[in-house]
């Protein structure tokens, strides 16, 4: 039988999706802010953030308002309670995308240091985790957010090695600190985006299978 | 669209019993109204008082005014039979009439307001349509109203009221003697029937309440002591009294 409440978890479905839309479009052009150099596209990215955070207090409500509305059990209790964690994640990783801004701000007022290569690497890797989770979340897919949570392996390679990287610049050029240290901040905003996409993915496994496997280390 | 159904001061006694104390509330059309609160607050009266049903009991009295749409139901001009058909009702315990069949149990009102046979048919199924029970019922109509579940039973009751076409449908703990499927479906019909009528449904399960309905009014001891959009209510009520009944605290 269709509930009148399945209607509205359709609807509070389609609000989170175009959250996660919206976070993935400033991943995006935050890091193309940076690569390009266009501090415009890095103050609208900055700007863009209001939505988002609008959004995350409006889901938060609706969520709420549907627990005490509908007293939900089983998958529909898991289905609001991780859509209350999955904003919270996808909040951050907005603010994540503006932190990268307003470094991608001050590297443009000096010379390139060096050709973009990881960065990229790891912004495109970060936001096809957010895809795919929120995509898993949205077709209760387990096995593509089990897939999305060693992806975050890579990421983390790929920070350590532009911190290794960067390290040897410095060492060699004390007048690279500067951009050098905020290219290394950016790794680490990249990396936390692709960490939240992670925690996406976990609850993601919640959802479905009722499996809380957050928290347990990996190999 | 419906009428909405504005109370101004609505008192009401049982003989010396004051058991409404003045109430003012609008009942917003084209939508489900809950009715909540302890047993003996008084929610019954109120909406018996609604049809003008409460005066037919020896010794109660009403005062104070209820307006359907212009009309002032307690007016000089008021008659309590035509009320009764505009506003409509359903009681907790299934009663259709015994010894009619399905199809007679919902042509009675429509016959006694002078419906010609011909159009009967017609009206009948309509009326078992909107009540979500014409599928279940259509080769059976000539069977006796009472052999149906519970369920089916009370969805013949309000094809009964809605076959008059009321305005407004009041619904006393619909729910009360059904089970949790019955009840489910009861549930969704009422989301349907919003769409065209008014409708005010008291039930002491507060979790149908918040399930079912638009707006919510809290009695207490034949006092309203908080109404309000039901969204509102049930995350955060304005009185304690409020609150203190809907968390359980109560008593």
């Amino acid at each position: 039988m269709l509930r009148h409440f399945d209607e509205e978890l359709g609807q509070l479905k389609e609000k989170v999706l175009k959250m996660g839309g919206l976070v993935e479009t400033m991943v995006e052009r935050a890091v193309a802010s940076l690569v390009d150099r266009d501090s415009r596209l890095a103050e609208e990215v900055i700007a863009s953030d209001a939505k988002v955070d609008t959004l995350e207090v409006e889901i938060n409500e609706e969520c709420i308002r549907l627990l005490a509305l509908h007293q939900p059990t089983a998958v529909d209790l898991r289905f609001l309670t991780t859509a209350m964690k999955i904003i919270t994640d996808l909040e951050r990783m907005a603010d994540q995308a503006v932190n990268v801004c307003q470094r991608a701000v001050e590297l443009n007022e000096e010379p390139q240091l060096k050709p973009y290569i990881d960065i990229p690497i790891m912004a495109q890797l970060a936001q096809k985790m957010l895809r795919d989770s929120l995509d898993a979340f949205v077709g209760r897919d387990v096995q593509l957010a089990r897939d999305v949570i060693p992806a975050d392996n890579k990421v983390d390679a790929l920070k350590d090695q532009v911190f290794r990287e960067l390290l040897t610049f410095m060492m060699e050029d004390p007048r690279t600190i500067p951009r050098a240290t905020r290219l290394i901040l950016v790794s680490r905003y990249l990396e936390r985006v692709a960490d939240h996409a992670t925690n996406i993915a976990e609850m993601v496994v919640f959802l479905v299978e009722g499996k809380d496997i957050r928290h347990i280390p990996r190999k | 669209m419906a009428d909405g159904i504005r109370v101004e001061g609505l008192q009401a006694w049982f003989g010396p019993v004051h058991v409404l104390k003045g109430i003012d509330l609008h009942i917003v059309p084209g939508a489900v109204t809950a009715i909540i609160g302890p047993s003996g607050c008084g929610k019954s009266t109120f909406v018996r008082c609604l049809n003008r049903m409460h005066e037919v009991v020896p010794g109660a009295r009403v005062e104070g005014h209820v307006y359907l749409g212009d009309e002032d139901l307690y007016g000089p001009a008021g008659d309590p039979v035509a009320i009764r058909r505009r506003i409509g009702m359903v009681f907790q315990k299934p009663n259709p009439f015994p010894t009619m069949s399905v199809f007679d149990n919902v042509a009675a009102g429509l016959r006694l307001n002078g419906f010609r046979r011909a159009d009967l048919r017609e009206a009948v199924e309509a009326a078992l349509e909107r009540a979500a029970l014409w599928d279940e019922v259509k080769d059976q109509l000539e069977k006796s109203g009472a052999s149906l579940s519970g369920g089916q039973q009370q969805r013949l009751c309000i094809a009964r009221a809605l076959a008059v076409e009321p305005e407004v449908l009041l619904m006393d703990e619909p729910c009360s003697a059904l089970d949790p499927m019955a009840t489910a479906k009861i549930e969704e019909l009422i989301q349907e029937l919003k769409k065209r009528l008014t409708v005010v449904i008291v039930t002491h399960n507060m979790q149908q309440a918040a399930r079912v309905s638009d707006q919510t009014g809290f009695f207490l001891l034949g006092e309203l002591i908080e109404f309000d959009e039901t969204g509102r209510i049930f995350t955060n009520p304005r009185d304690r009294r409020t609150e203190d009944y809907i968390t359980g605290r109560f008593g």
